[in-house]
């Protein structure tokens, strides 16, 4: 291998695709044959209903993300990439969290969500389930928080991204 | 049909079956040329031979589910070696696909990873564009294999034919031209080495840039090298010419590597039997690298100018930017390396006494001698192959074809057959061991079918011979399941087949049997009992660094 920049970082690949059947397939199929890995997956349709775009976070050092970088543009669907770490890009995560609601703990639950602009989407007996977007950092701050109160189910999109317009 | 015929094709491998009834029955109505070969995976082999021999696309046509399957070792070969063929597959009606259909398999999923692409075709009239996008896709850019699915009942519908017109496909674009910027550094790194060295492969042949490639080498006047993929690529009767890198590489080709300043690497793509341990591969050299596929480039190795293109584009244009610089001097200031080359072939030249039993090498050399270097050769893989690489001289291009990347034992006779009726004119031989030839042995029916006369050279050890050098080698003589010690008489086999047998048990009868098969008009086995424990030298251990050889 290459002994250049060995350091192991986390990249974010928006990959744009042809929106039809096994492309995804492909996509994966690349990273388990060749040993790369995929931390998350997002994939959805675009503004043109005939491309999708794969969001994918991989880690790995300069050398295998430049691999990996080509083996995806070598896919014939595989219409472009784009690596986030070397633009200013926004980028978002979703959580649905189902945090036990013991009676003392719910204003504290309500207090936090609100700092953290979060919404309670549904609210029972035992449980709220809390929904929220933002980075990565931030779902992981809101998680950290409710957790002593007791995390019952989580549910959690990989990250999703866009570049910013160049001013 | 027309589709196929609209991009020039004129011979198809295949095999029929129930999912591709239709397609055969139409096919019956055309002139296009059907060969019946006698199990799909030869079907795939002889369209790689066809493909490799030709320049062209390849073409084969099987059923099915077991049909389709058989195809799988045949394409992966293809995809490790860049070659151009397209392969048809039957599938079940459309609405059965899912319900685990009587001879229904996923072919579309199980080749994903060896095919360049594959289509699973959903309705009658894209078939037209996916036809053409196929034969555009395996033959452009690095080629490679290309499966379309046809499902029976897509088949079986009839519509109005629409030609396809151009290929649109807005995510593929290969690079066929070189960056301008990098060819002067590549211009000023010649100009400065004192020790250079060319290191060319299977790409050079794809691209049909033997010719700009000779020009190039002599103009720098520096040593060549090519891997096993690369031989023909420049004439092995040149005075540059190392022999083959590698493992199996000669003395002067690896040491070259390592001592070399800078080494300029064309249509290759560093496998791990060409450079053995990474770390100490090149050491002391710049690497320049050209290649079509960006994603060779900086694979396995480091590389100090790397050059995207098409490799006939790319040395046409490095020609001429080197067809305005001076090099009188440069080419004579080459005399200390060149020196030090010639000694090195002096002192670890290939080599091999011939005593009592007939030496393989001997069989090869004398095969290369009687055919003028002349013929196409293929091989199956093992140590075969390797004495086939060693002692067969290769002047062109298109006339080793064998199964580099992969390593398909019986690959040999169905790709001669392919190879033969892509060139009916030229003698085409096989080179094998008694081990793989018995791996695809029943296409010696088609072969007989057809009338092609290829020459099938055996060198009987009555061993798996390469895994038994191995063995030799690293586990202590243990020769665990690798004496093939119940064959078949090949001589008699062929005979059962229709073709002709001969066999050669003493050196004298060598040259006799060569002679007598390489005139007959007719399939031809000639079985060699050759000396049973000899060895392929040099040898790289595997992991070890490519100057570490071990020579006999």
């Amino acid at each position: 291998m290459v002994n250049e920049n060995n350091e192991i970082k986390k990249h974010i690949l928006s990959i744009l695709v042809d929106n039809q059947p096994g492309v995804l397939s492909r996509i994966a199929g690349l990273f388990s044959g060749r040993g790369f890995n995929i931390e998350s997956l997002c994939v959805a349709e675009t503004a043109d209903p005939l491309v999708s775009r794969v969001t994918l976070v991989t880690m790995g050092s300069d050398f295998i993300v430049e691999q990996i970088k080509k083996q995806l543009n070598k896919l014939i669907n595989v219409i472009k990439v784009i690596d986030f770490s070397d633009a200013d890009f926004v980028q978002r995560e979703m959580v649905m969290v189902k945090v036990r609601a013991k009676p003392e703990h719910r204003a504290e639950i309500l207090r936090t969500a609100d700092i953290f602009r979060s919404k309670v989407v549904d609210v029972g007996a035992r449980c709220y389930i809390l929904e929220l977007t933002g980075d990565e950092g931030k779902v992981d701050a809101f998680l950290n928080l409710l957790k002593p109160m007791g995390i019952k189910e989580i549910a959690r999109t990989g990250a999703i991204a866009l570049a910013r317009d160049n001013k | 049909m027309k589709a196929l015929q609209s991009e020039g094709v004129d011979t198809i491998f295949g095999y029929p079956g129930g999912a591709v009834l239709d397609i055969y029955d139409e096919l019956a109505k055309t002139d296009i040329r059907h060969i019946l070969v006698r199990h799909e995976q030869g079907a795939v082999h002889a369209a790689d031979g066809y493909a490799r021999a030709s320049g062209r696309v390849g073409v084969c046509l099987v059923t099915s589910g077991p049909g389709a399957t058989n195809t799988v070792t045949g394409i992966a070969s293809a995809y490790m070696d860049s070659v151009p063929i397209v392969v048809l597959t039957g599938q079940v009606n459309s609405n059965l696909i899912g319900n685990d259909a009587f001879q229904e398999v996923d072919i579309v999923g199980i080749t994903r990873p060896c095919t360049k692409h594959n289509y699973l075709v959903q309705s009658l009239k894209d078939l037209p564009r996916i036809i053409k996008e196929a034969f555009h896709i395996a033959s452009s850019g690095r080629p490679g294999p290309v499966l379309i699915d046809l499902p029976k009942d897509i088949m079986q519908a009839t519509g109005s034919y629409r030609a396809a017109k151009g290929v649109e496909l807005k995510s593929y674009h290969p690079t066929y031209e070189p960056n301008m910027k990098q060819l002067p550094k590549v211009v000023d790194l010649i100009k400065a080495s004192k020790k250079p060295a060319v290191f060319a492969g299977g790409g050079v042949i794809l691209s049909k840039a033997s010719k700009e490639l000779t020009e190039f080498v002599k103009k720098i006047r520096a040593p060549i090298t090519t891997s096993l993929m690369g031989l023909g690529a420049f004439p092995a009767s040149d005075p540059l010419w190392l022999g083959m890198i590698g493992m199996h590489g000669t003395y002067r080709a690896n040491m070259t590597s390592a001592e070399c300043d800078l080494l300029v690497a064309i249509g290759v793509r560093f496998d791990d039997r060409v450079t053995g341990k990474i770390d100490t591969f090149a050491p002391n050299a710049r690497i320049v690298h050209i290649d079509i596929d960006p994603t060779s480039i900086r694979k396995n190795i480091r590389v100090s100018i790397p050059i995207v293109g098409d490799c006939k584009i790319t040395l046409q244009k490095l020609n001429a930017l080197l067809g305005k610089e001076k090099l009188g001097s440069l080419r004579k200031g080459r005399k200390p390396w060149l020196d030090q080359i010639e000694k090195w072939k002096a002192t670890r030249p290939l080599a091999y006494t011939q005593k009592e039993t007939i030496k393989p090498q001997f069989v090869v050399e004398k095969l290369y001698e009687l055919t003028h270097g002349e013929a196409i050769i293929t091989t199956e893989v093992g140590q075969n192959q390797m004495w086939a690489a060693q002692y067969y001289h290769f002047d062109r291009p298109n006339a080793f074809i064998t199964s580099g990347g992969l390593g398909v034992m019986g690959f040999g006779l169905p790709a001669a057959i392919g190879a033969q009726i892509a060139h009916p004119d030229k003698i085409v031989a096989d080179i094998a061991g008694d081990g793989s030839i018995q791996m695809n042995i029943q296409e010696m029916a088609t072969a007989v079918q057809y009338k092609l006369p290829i020459k099938i050279v055996i060198l009987n050890n009555s061993y798996l011979g390469m895994v038994r050098q191995w063995q030799e080698l690293f586990y202590d003589r243990c020769y665990s399941c690798t004496e093939m010690d119940h064959a078949p008489d090949f001589v008699k086999l062929a005979e059962a087949y229709g073709a002709v047998g001969l066999r050669a048990s003493k050196v004298e009868e060598v040259i006799p049997v060569l002679k007598n098969g390489l005139s007959i008009q007719r399939p031809v086995i000639m079985d060699f009992v050759v000396e049973r424990e000899e060895g392929v030298y040099p040898m790289v251990p595997a992991g070890a660094s490519i100057t570490e050889m071990l020579l006999v």
